[in-house]
């Protein structure tokens, strides 16, 4: 049976890292899913909601589970935005849209989709010999609960997933957060990349994270090489 | 503390972040110890069984209070204990005026208490030409510094061993290289005097169990027991969300709150005061009252949602684990109570505009809900009080603005697909920053290349 599979690229896929989104894609292929991109998908209202404007994250809430409805699994390249059409969306809308639960259930990040629905371990050796540090978004590990399963791909693919102490802890993106409260989410950027451990490339399932990430450490005049998620893993099949 | 109270929170925390990387450095290292502790006493038991459990006494006593507080009343009266209620912060300091007027006191000593340090306990006794000593090593150092307390659980965890070494030099004169145990016994033995002195002593108050009037006290110090036993009074300010059904409940309460706080099963002294000194019992005091305190927590009660924020036990666990509380320590926040539960409290104790923008200094990691022992759901009630802001219109209102533009495009594929376009060719070194919303994010950051081609003209052209 083939499994389809509703692409949803979310904002950041879509402008900021448009190669990681395809990526994403060749590997869904690649492992037998067949993809499909949704016309007419935009935000999922995730910065709305997060600084408090529940209306305008409601009407887009709403449009996301129009786009999306119909869907046997939605795959995200970002772990945040799954967890708001996951976890919020459906409180969101509640009774108001029958389908919106349902696609909520039907909603994961992509290495989650990967171990549990297809229970995929391994994408090939294409890592072997790389030191890879992992990078938790919060939305990942506490909204859906993926903790081990990124880090079981990438080392199921020859990696070898160095510690880092702050792995854990939040990068100080979170949305608006980070134009909020500029100086404090710096500082919490500065905590994660004071810390980073000797590595090849850090990665991280969301892209939000890693542009905070990346955008600090270049503000600093550090260099270090981050990679999204689902490019590394295509890595892994090359 | 921000002079300015909740307000100066965005300019006092990014002062203290770029003026005071020591301040940073110090609370970074004493909550990642704190946190690591905790971790290690939770694994020790079925953290979930007992969150369950703490969770379900502390619902329970909250949604039947009136009832619990009545029967801790007339427990405490039985006792022997004199009780007094306020509704304000200043009808509390009435309360205790009183009694320091009637019992003629001249000297006080303090046990750690967050609620005094609510109600302004301090300011207000030496107005009246009292004497006030803080008895908390953490409390006693901050009082001398001037400074409120940074942590609900370690007062001076802002500053580090050479502030302190600095500050016993030039008070108690001990050496400037003097280890923990130096200063220590240097404070020991300077306080000793004080305890002896006291005509008074003030304590807060953990847990108050409604069935025997028993108001139960954790500490590592010895302070607390020698405050609330040595002067010949001892006042107790209790807010009314503390009293439980039971005294068979203090046992388990006593212990979540210990594990959370320092990861110890219990403290190391539990004192279960049971009201004055009794014939025939050779110390104790000879007077003792608990007020009742109030100062927005009914109204707070009041909220169907915002409620569960008094479930807290001021353990401080959300605090250790906050990156936010992490970069500043308290005193930025401007409120009593810092960090995720502050920021949650703030808007129900002193109302939402004057507590604002607290329920915005979380980046809504989550990492406090994990480790709340009593499952506050902390991110869900910062979510609800950021709703609430922009109900209120106390948003600003160039995010307003921004915001409600952003919605408008985007839920026209077509426009928002154009408005993308649009922004690769925003000049973010020049004129971006001048941007409302946008131009926030490159003022510490470099903003990322945007790529010419989008994933969606891509997945048109094809994905090989």
């Amino acid at each position: 049976m083939i499994v389809r599979v509703a692409l949803f690229a979310t904002c950041l896929g879509d402008r900021v890292f448009p190669d990681a989104t395809a990526d994403a894609v060749r590997l869904l292929r690649h492992v037998g899913v067949d993809v499909d991109y949704p016309a007419g998908q935009t935000c999922c209202g995730q910065p709305a909601l997060n600084a408090g404007y529940v209306r305008e994250a409601r009407a887009l809430a709403r449009h996301t589970v129009r786009v999306l409805r119909g869907a046997d699994y939605v795959v995200l390249p970002s772990g945040s935005c799954a967890g708001m059409i996951r976890h919020h969306v459906p409180t969101l809308l509640g009774e108001e849209h029958a389908d919106a639960r349902a696609v909520g259930d039907r909603t994961y990040e992509l290495a989650q989709f990967l171990v549990q629905v297809l229970g995929i371990r391994t994408l090939g050796q294409g890592l072997v010999g790389r030191r890879v540090s992992y990078h938790h978004g919060c939305h990942a590990l506490r909204q859906l609960g993926v903790r081990t399963e990124p880090v079981q791909l990438l080392e199921g693919s020859g990696a070898q997933v160095i510690p880092w102490e702050a792995c854990e802890e939040c990068c100080g993106f979170g949305g608006l957060f980070s134009v909020k409260l500029p100086v404090v989410s710096a500082g919490m950027a500065d905590r994660k990349l004071d810390t980073l451990p000797d590595a090849d490339v850090v990665t991280s399932a969301d892209g939000g994270c890693l542009m905070q990430l990346s955008g600090r450490a270049r503000r600093r005049g550090v260099e270090v090489p981050f990679r999204h998620l689902a490019s590394l893993l295509w890595e892994a099949v090359a | 503390m921000s002079d300015t109270g909740p307000s100066g929170y965005p300019t006092a925390a990014a002062e203290a972040i770029r003026s005071h990387p020591e301040v940073r450095a110090a609370v970074t290292a004493a909550t990642r110890t704190f946190d690591a502790h905790r971790a290690r006493a939770w694994a020790e038991i079925d953290p979930d069984a007992w969150r369950d459990w703490a969770r379900d006494v502390k619902t329970h006593v909250l949604t039947h209070l009136d009832r619990y507080l009545e029967e801790a009343e007339a427990s405490l009266q039985a006792n022997g204990t004199q009780v007094h209620w306020a509704e304000t912060a200043e009808e509390a300091l009435d309360v205790l005026g009183r009694i320091v007027a009637i019992g003629n006191v001249r000297r006080v000593v303090k046990a750690k208490s967050m609620l005094s340090e609510e109600l302004g306990v301090n300011a207000y006794l030496e107005g009246r030409g009292v004497q006030v000593r803080e008895t908390d090593l953490g409390e006693y150092i901050i009082q001398l510094l001037g400074e409120p307390p940074s942590h609900i659980v370690g007062p001076a965890i802002h500053r580090s061993l050479d502030d302190c070494r600095t500050l016993f030099h030039e008070v108690l004169g001990t050496p400037l290289d003097a280890d923990p145990d130096t200063l220590a016994a240097a404070a020991r033995a300077a306080l000793r005097s004080d305890f002896l002195a006291a005509d008074l002593g003030i304590s807060g108050g953990n847990f108050l169990a409604a069935d025997t009037g028993t108001l139960a006290l954790i500490e590592n110090e010895g302070n607390i027991r020698l405050s609330t036993s040595t002067p010949r009074i001892h006042v107790a300010f209790v807010g009314i969300e503390k009293v439980v059904p039971g005294f068979e409940d203090l046992s388990g309460l006593l212990q979540i709150t210990s594990r959370g706080a320092t990861g110890q099963a219990v403290g190391t002294y539990v004192s279960l005061l049971q009201g004055p000194r009794r014939e025939a019992e050779p110390d104790g005091p000879e007077e003792v009252h608990v007020i009742l305190v109030d100062n927005g927590r009914t109204r707070l009660l009041e909220d169907d949602r915002a409620w569960e924020a008094l479930r807290c036990v001021r353990c401080g666990a959300c605090l250790n684990i906050c990156p936010v509380y992490r970069q500043t320590g308290g005193h930025p926040y401007g409120f009593t109570y810092s960090g995720p539960i502050g920021a949650i409290l703030a808007p129900g104790l002193l109302g939402l505009a004057e507590a604002m923008p607290l329920p915005y200094a979380s980046s809504l990691c989550g990492a406090c809900a994990d480790v709340c022992p009593v499952r506050i759901p902390i991110p869900d009630l910062l979510l609800y009080w950021r709703e609430r802001a922009v109900e209120a219109g106390l948003s600003p209102v160039t995010e307003r603005l921004a915001v409600r533009g952003f919605t408008a495009v985007a839920r026209h594929p077509k426009l928002f697909d154009a408005a993308g376009e649009a922004l690769r060719w925003i000049p973010w070194e020049l004129g971006g920053r001048a941007l409302p919303v946008l131009g926030g994010w490159t003022e510490e950051r470099t903003p990322p290349e945007v790529d010419h081609r989008s994933f969606r003209v891509r997945w048109k052209e094809g994905i090989e």
